[in-house]
């Protein structure tokens, strides 16, 4: 299989055949996920929730990290599609016995598998995986360490799309631990790509990776001046063991000065739409009245998932 | 064997020399240059129209993977990787298994090292015992046994008390500290250079400052106790800067890069390439000319391979889970001819970085072609153009970021102690 080595996810005719980043996607290719999601919404609200697209091909949930609600998405995405779905958590399994990636991929692949999902502690292994398999394999991300998280970019922009339209107009704020976070880099190349003018990234120094302002935003450490008037605001999972330490002082602390209360929503437009990529620290990086407010398209997102992960596997299974 | 290398250009930026001369060898030593000496009658003469002649490489760092580690790379095929790329002299570094803590490890090393007949081998004794930074080792024995140097290689130091005592024994004896300034608490799980690369691709990051907080402490307790120190495989245009400062201010501290450091940045990381993870990282742009420039105005004395062979299986892993290194002595003339000619340089100044420079940070006489001097003898085409092929490389370690890439100059004839050990057929 020849892949741009410039893009490696891409095949020779310029189409998707591996999902491993949003980074350097043409907007026409992320535009096309996003049209297809739209497709598959009403497939899913529908009474017979399947369609035959993927009948016959085998995908292979690789989580060498632990993970419940992406793989559950993916797993139901599959489903969906009429698609076998294996489901395998390998960090209890063969990585124990010292096993390596590449290895297990050999062996799944003998199993005659047509797609992986892969989620992966370490930056970069999908791109490993990807590099190793059969040509006629696709490999999709599902988060890899702190890289990127694709389909979670994906979802978050067809809920930007659905509620908000035309990426060109649009204020966005991305508030939380930036360094740590794969979804925040995945989400930053999206709307870059489709023309969002003004990324904003609110944290403190301590959650910021060097140079992030090259990725195309605005870097903000007051949350206060961060939203205002925006039109969206995207809040980020701050994980437990960075709570308290050398990263942040506490949980307590932090939830003052960059947590989603209705007071700093305030701030943003009137009409700002609140996302979250979950699981949620409620208290922590934002408070229940917003979590479960009326400008909380949370739960949604969690619906448009189920599509976006359709769409994804079924365009890559027609390339 | 009595060898005459005829028609070639000799170049001795020790002596400065660069001039086309015939050199003749006889015992192991050069015995003339220019006008082969009475009586001379050679066993072998080398036509080496069109080529240079030039000392033997003296590599700073070359790991043979041994002791401990004989599945990665062996002393035989290592000890042929450097013949075959010039190298006649190289020091190894203490980071074998077990590290090079006690004499009779080093004499063993001496010992097959000289079986083998090929490079002379200078093995750097280990600073603290089993490199844990915590007990000094026996230095002077160590000395004794072989050691020209001392060093923990790559592994930390982190107790500044025990550093200072370190140096403070080294200098009682004036041995040499070679140190690596990296601060092991801002270098915490790292694997790329904390900037613009590690950011787009989320990898755990090195800050420059992991090396600048190290350097400055390196560079205060060198100056406080007088010892000799010598800062290997600097990667910071930062660092560069408070090197040629502590100079300018008398501080008679040396240092060294690796070639990946002077050709490339974390741009070249790509895609997550493990071939590219490195210690130290590689950094950026600005940091990669900084180092060129330093070498060019002799801030930075010498350019060496750090040699690292790894085995296929550790580097065949996502970048961060990949064993950091590469394997480069096959490469060390091609890329400092290579940097040279970019930096507009003579051929003279690439040779002398990695011979004379070097040499002289090892305290060896080696380096240069004077009559008298051990016959170590690089030939080599500075006009052959090659491909890296890791497959034909001579070293186990296949690992190369260079792979693919065309090279410009090759060895095709390396003497030691005035015996043809190695030519390209």
């Amino acid at each position: 299989m020849w892949l741009d080595p410039a893009n490696p996810q891409l095949n020779k005719n310029g189409e998707l055949h591996h999902l491993l980043s949003l980074e350097g996607l043409p907007a026409d290719i992320l535009r096309q996920i996003l049209d297809t999601a739209e497709s598959f919404v009403g497939v899913t609200q529908r009474e017979v929730k399947k369609v035959p697209l993927l009948r016959g091909k085998a995908v292979f949930n690789l989580f060498f990290e632990a993970s419940t609600r992406t793989r559950t998405t993916f797993e139901i995405a599959a489903k969906r599609l009429s698609a076998d779905v294996i489901n395998l958590a390998i960090n209890v399994s063969s990585q124990s016995k010292g096993e390596t990636v590449l290895d297990t991929v050999a062996n799944l692949s003998a199993m005659q598998a047509d797609m992986f999902i892969v989620r992966h502690a370490a930056s970069g292994a999908p791109y490993l995986i990807a590099k190793h398999v059969a040509p006629d394999i696709h490999v999709v991300n599902a988060g890899d360490g702190r890289h990127a998280h694709p389909t979670q970019g994906l979802l978050d922009m067809y809920t930007i799309r659905h509620y908000k339209g035309d990426f060109t107009k649009l204020r966005v704020a991305i508030v939380g631990d930036i360094l740590h976070s794969r979804v925040a880099r995945s989400q930053i190349h999206a709307l870059t790509t489709l023309g969002c003018p003004e990324i904003r990234v609110i944290g403190p120094k301590t959650l910021l990776p060097a140079h992030v302002e090259r990725l195309g935003v605005q870097v903000h450490a007051d949350m206060q001046q961060g939203l205002k008037d925006v039109d969206v605001v995207m809040m980020l999972r701050l994980q437990n063991e960075r709570m308290k330490g050398a990263l942040l002082p506490s949980a307590q602390e932090f939830f003052k000065y960059y947590g989603l209360t209705e007071d700093k929503l305030a701030l943003a437009k009137p009409d700002a739409i609140v996302l979250h990529p979950g699981p949620m620290n409620r208290g922590v990086e934002i408070d229940s009245s917003v979590a479960d407010g009326k400008q909380s398209v949370i739960l949604p997102q969690v619906t448009f998932g189920i599509a976006i992960r359709m769409a994804v596997m079924s365009i890559l299974a027609g390339n | 064997m009595k060898i005459h290398i005829k028609n070639g250009r000799l170049i001795d930026p020790k002596n400065g020399v660069d001039a086309k001369r015939d050199v003749f060898v006889a015992a192991g030593k050069i015995v003339a240059i220019g006008e082969a000496p009475a009586g001379f009658s050679a066993n072998r003469v080398i036509d080496a129209t069109g080529r240079v002649v030039c000392p033997g490489l003296v590599d700073l760092a070359v790991r043979l993977r041994e002791p401990g580690f004989e599945y990665l790379a062996t002393l035989e095929t290592e000890m042929k990787a450097a013949i075959a790329g010039g190298v006649t002299s190289l020091a190894c570094p203490p980071d074998t298994d077990p590290p090079l803590d006690e004499p009779g490890l080093v004499e063993m090393l001496k010992f097959s090292a000289k079986n083998l007949n090929q490079a002379h081998v200078y093995p750097i004794g280990a600073l603290t015992t089993a490199l844990k930074g915590t007990n000094l080792t026996e230095m002077a024995e160590l000395r004794d046994a072989g050691c020209v140097a001392f060093s923990q290689a790559e592994a930390p130091l982190a107790d500044t008390q025990v550093l200072m005592h370190a140096l403070q024994y080294a200098a009682t004896f004036d041995f040499p500290v070679w140190l690596r300034a990296q601060d092991p608490a801002l270098a915490k799980h790292g694997v790329a250079h904390d900037g613009e690369v590690s950011t787009r691709l989320g990898l755990p990051a090195i800050p420059v400052t992991a090396e600048t907080v190290a350097l400055s402490t390196i560079l205060i307790i060198a100056r406080e106790t007088g010892a000799r120190v010598h800062i290997a495989r600097l990667s910071s245009a930062e660092g560069v800067a408070m090197v040629r400062d502590s100079r300018a201010r008398g501080l008679p501290v040396t240092c060294d890069i690796g070639i990946h450091h002077a050709h490339l940045s974390e741009m070249d990381i790509g895609y997550f390439d493990p071939n590219c993870n490195l210690t130290p990282p590689l950094r950026s742009q600005r940091d990669r000319d900084a180092l060129r420039a330093g070498l060019a105005d002799g801030t930075i004395d010498a350019l060496c391979s750090d040699h690292t062979p790894v085995d296929e299986d550790a580097k065949q892993l996502p970048f961060s889970e990949a064993e950091p290194g590469a394997t480069g002595v096959e490469l060390l003339l091609p890329l400092a001819l290579k940097w040279a000619t970019e930096s507009s340089l003579g051929l003279s100044v690439a040779i002398d970085r990695i011979t004379a420079k070097p040499a002289a940070i090892l305290g060896i006489d080696a380096g240069h072609l004077a009559v008298g001097a051990t016959a170590d003898v690089c030939v080599f085409d500075p006009e052959a153009y090659w491909r890296v092929e890791p497959a034909a490389l001579f070293s186990l370690g296949k690992n190369t970021p260079f792979s693919g890439f065309e090279m410009r100059g090759r060895v095709t004839h390396t003497l030691v102690s005035g015996n043809l050990v190695y030519e390209k057929k």
